[in-house]
């Protein structure tokens, strides 16, 4: 294969295959530093705040939380839409970019996937909660009951139920297919016999033949196919929440692009967040280079600046409509109350990615961190704007009314803030964070000593 | 596969050359286990190409016709709701979730079959030939004839010798 010798090498550090089974395989082995201690105790503090706020919601109801009349929706939407939308980075790495044959996804496909799972499963968490009775949550599958009844197949929040449910399953089965061969490493390195034992039957008898490599290949194919349209089918339904209702500021065509670029836009965002510290602590760099991160930065640069049109599009339209009531939501939303929330979001998705033009700035990893912070930061605030800016004056000013969330709220998503991070910290001892077997495969045409396989 | 003759490459480019190189001399490789898909090795070793997109194709269909046929049952006959004078049949408004449930079997179906096939399940306990085939070893395993003479087995081992093997082993 031709490799452009102007293209940085992947993957840095001369490596062998040996070394990379190494280096990846290091962070699980011996006992974890006292960093990740700390970073699980305070991630574990953060969940358990969320765990007595999900205690105070189900024992006294949603009254507990900051809600009234007008607004029906606050935060619980808010984080729901935010942590859906960081899932989609995991599956458009893995899926888009497998599809475009994006080799430099290769070093970083499996913890974002890993993140795409656990930011479902908190994103899962905000509608059920938001029904109060948590332990009816399965009210929203059609399932035979003894009053004959169905659910309304008609709704877009039943539409997300199978959107969210099936995007969970197919990115878990997806990630873990992946993780198959690399768990077969694991096993074949293990030093104790449990470990050996528990690896062995996690990685389903894994032995690397080349039929199994083969199909392997063929299935992985498959998945990003399916996987690719499912990830833009996500939030296209999630918008649809809002979308098809008939709220000004909500009623608007442009929503399913808007929210899929937002999605994976603050998506990015996050992997960048997490994975600059990860490649630090984990001593990944030589994997994870400044290439992978000057890469996703220019995804970002491309989302973000979709955004950005997409917010001017929206006041545009509100404008060129001639609907009072679209245009009152619109300046309402940039100059009432709510014009600091509006503001921050603006500044933070709209200014910030563009930042990232300047070469020197995107390849600074400690400006992207804090970038991919403020995009993050951003994101939730787009949000927060779209449901509460929309709804808290509506068509009767008597009704007019502002939101505060309650102590319980915050801790809610406080705590799905823990969940993320202590599954995250569990995700990396446990399981490797690079897809090993990947990084092999590319290796020879993208590693730093390419040139001298080129001329043997 | 009682009696093999297993012998390994540390390089996919030179794996490939002896594999071609054995293979010409008319002897059959039974496998290559390896640390990573080796591509071109399917040519080599005569693979078929997975039918599992099939399986795939199947699984979408039934997903599809089973997530639409579904709620057009429920909204026409199990339990029709008048939603604002709104149409029975909303075909439209049925889409997505058949768009969901052709996903999600397709999925399903295709990496339970490929699992399935392949023998990889849970509690398996494959026979590890070498421990470095998940490190950087790709190993070349040839089937040895019960009733062939050491004759031939020293046929085998010479011709993959020739062909740059190392670590070549005889196992009955």
């Amino acid at each position: 294969m031709y490799v452009s010798p102007i293209r940085e090498p992947l993957i840095r550090g001369n490596k062998d295959y040996s070394q990379v089974t190494k280096d990846i395989l290091a962070p699980m082995a011996g006992t974890p530093s006292k960093y990740w201690y700390m970073g699980i105790a305070l991630a574990l503090s953060a969940a358990l705040f969320g765990a007595w706020a999900t205690y105070v919601t189900l024992f006294t109801g949603i009254g507990s939380w900051g809600l009234n009349k007008t607004i029906g929706w606050g935060w619980d939407i808010t984080n729901f839409v935010w942590w859906v939308g960081i899932g989609h980075a995991g599956t458009f790495i893995s899926a888009i970019l497998l599809l475009f044959r994006q080799k430099w996804r290769t070093s970083i496909n499996r913890s974002a996937e890993a993140m795409t799972l656990i930011a479902v499963m908190c994103a899962g968490f905000f509608p059920l909660i938001h029904m109060g009775r948590l332990f009816l949550g399965f009210f929203i599958f059609p399932y035979p009951n003894t009053r004959a009844l169905w659910v309304n197949f008609n709704s877009p929040l039943l539409w997300d139920v199978f959107a969210i449910s099936t995007y969970f399953a197919v990115s878990l089965i997806f990630w873990y297919v992946g993780l198959i061969p690399d768990i077969g490493t694991v096993r074949d390195k293990a030093k104790t016999k449990i470990r050996k034992a528990i690896y062995g039957f996690l990685s389903f008898g894994w032995t690397g033949s080349a039929k199994h490599w083969s199909r392997h290949e063929t299935v992985s194919l498959i998945l990003a196919g399916l996987a690719a349209p499912l990830v833009l089918s996500v939030h296209t339904i999630v918008s649809f929440d809002f979308a098809t209702s008939v709220i000004p500021g909500w009623h608007t065509t442009i929503f399913p692009p808007y929210f899929v670029s937002g999605a994976v836009f603050s998506g990015f965002a996050m992997v960048l967040t997490l994975l600059i510290i990860t490649r630090k602590a984990l001593n990944l760099e030589e994997y994870i280079t400044v290439n992978h991160i000057e890469s996703m930065n220019k995804i970002i640069i491309l989302t973000g600046s979709i955004v950005g049109i997409a917010y001017m599009t929206e006041f545009f339209i509100a404008w060129y409509s001639g609907n009072e009531y679209e245009m009152f939501t619109f300046v309402n939303r940039a100059f009432g109350p709510y014009a600091w929330a509006y503001w921050i979001m603006m500044t933070c998705n709209v200014i910030t990615p563009q930042l990232f033009w300047f070469k020197k700035i995107r390849t600074n990893v400690l400006i992207t961190f804090v970038i991919s912070i403020f995009v993050n930061i951003g994101m939730w605030f787009e949000r927060f704007v779209i449901v509460v800016s929309s709804l808290h004056r509506d068509y009767l000013p008597s009704s007019w009314s502002m939101y505060t969330p309650s102590v319980v709220e915050v801790g809610l998503y406080v705590g799905t803030l823990g969940l993320f991070f202590t599954l995250f910290l569990l995700f990396i001892r446990v399981f490797p964070v690079i897809a090993i077997a990947e990084v092999k495969s590319v290796l020879k045409t993208s590693g730093e000593n390419k040139n001298h396989s080129e001329h043997e | 596969m009682n009696k093999y003759i297993t012998a390994y490459y540390l390089d996919e480019e030179k794996l490939l050359k002896g594999l071609k190189q054995v293979k010409a001399k008319g002897f059959k490789i039974a496998d290559v286990l390896s640390p990573f898909p080796v591509h071109g090795i399917d040519k080599v070793l005569g693979l078929r190409r997975s039918r599992l997109t099939r399986v795939a194709f199947i699984g979408g269909a039934v997903g599809a016709i089973v997530g639409f046929g579904f709620q057009a049952w429920v909204f026409t006959k199990a339990y029709p709701i008048n939603f604002g004078g709104k149409p029975f049949f909303a075909a439209p408004s049925f889409i997505p979730v058949a768009f969901e449930t052709t996903v999600l079997f397709a999925a399903f179906s295709m990496v339970f079959a490929f699992l399935i096939v392949s023998k990889l399940l849970p509690g398996n306990d494959p026979v590890i030939h070498d421990e470095r085939v998940t490190d950087d070893h790709f190993l070349v395993i040839i089937d040895v004839a019960e009733d062939s003479s050491a004759d031939d087995i020293r046929n085998i081992e010479k011709a993959l010798q020739e062909a740059g093997a190392e670590g070549i082993k005889y196992k009955a």
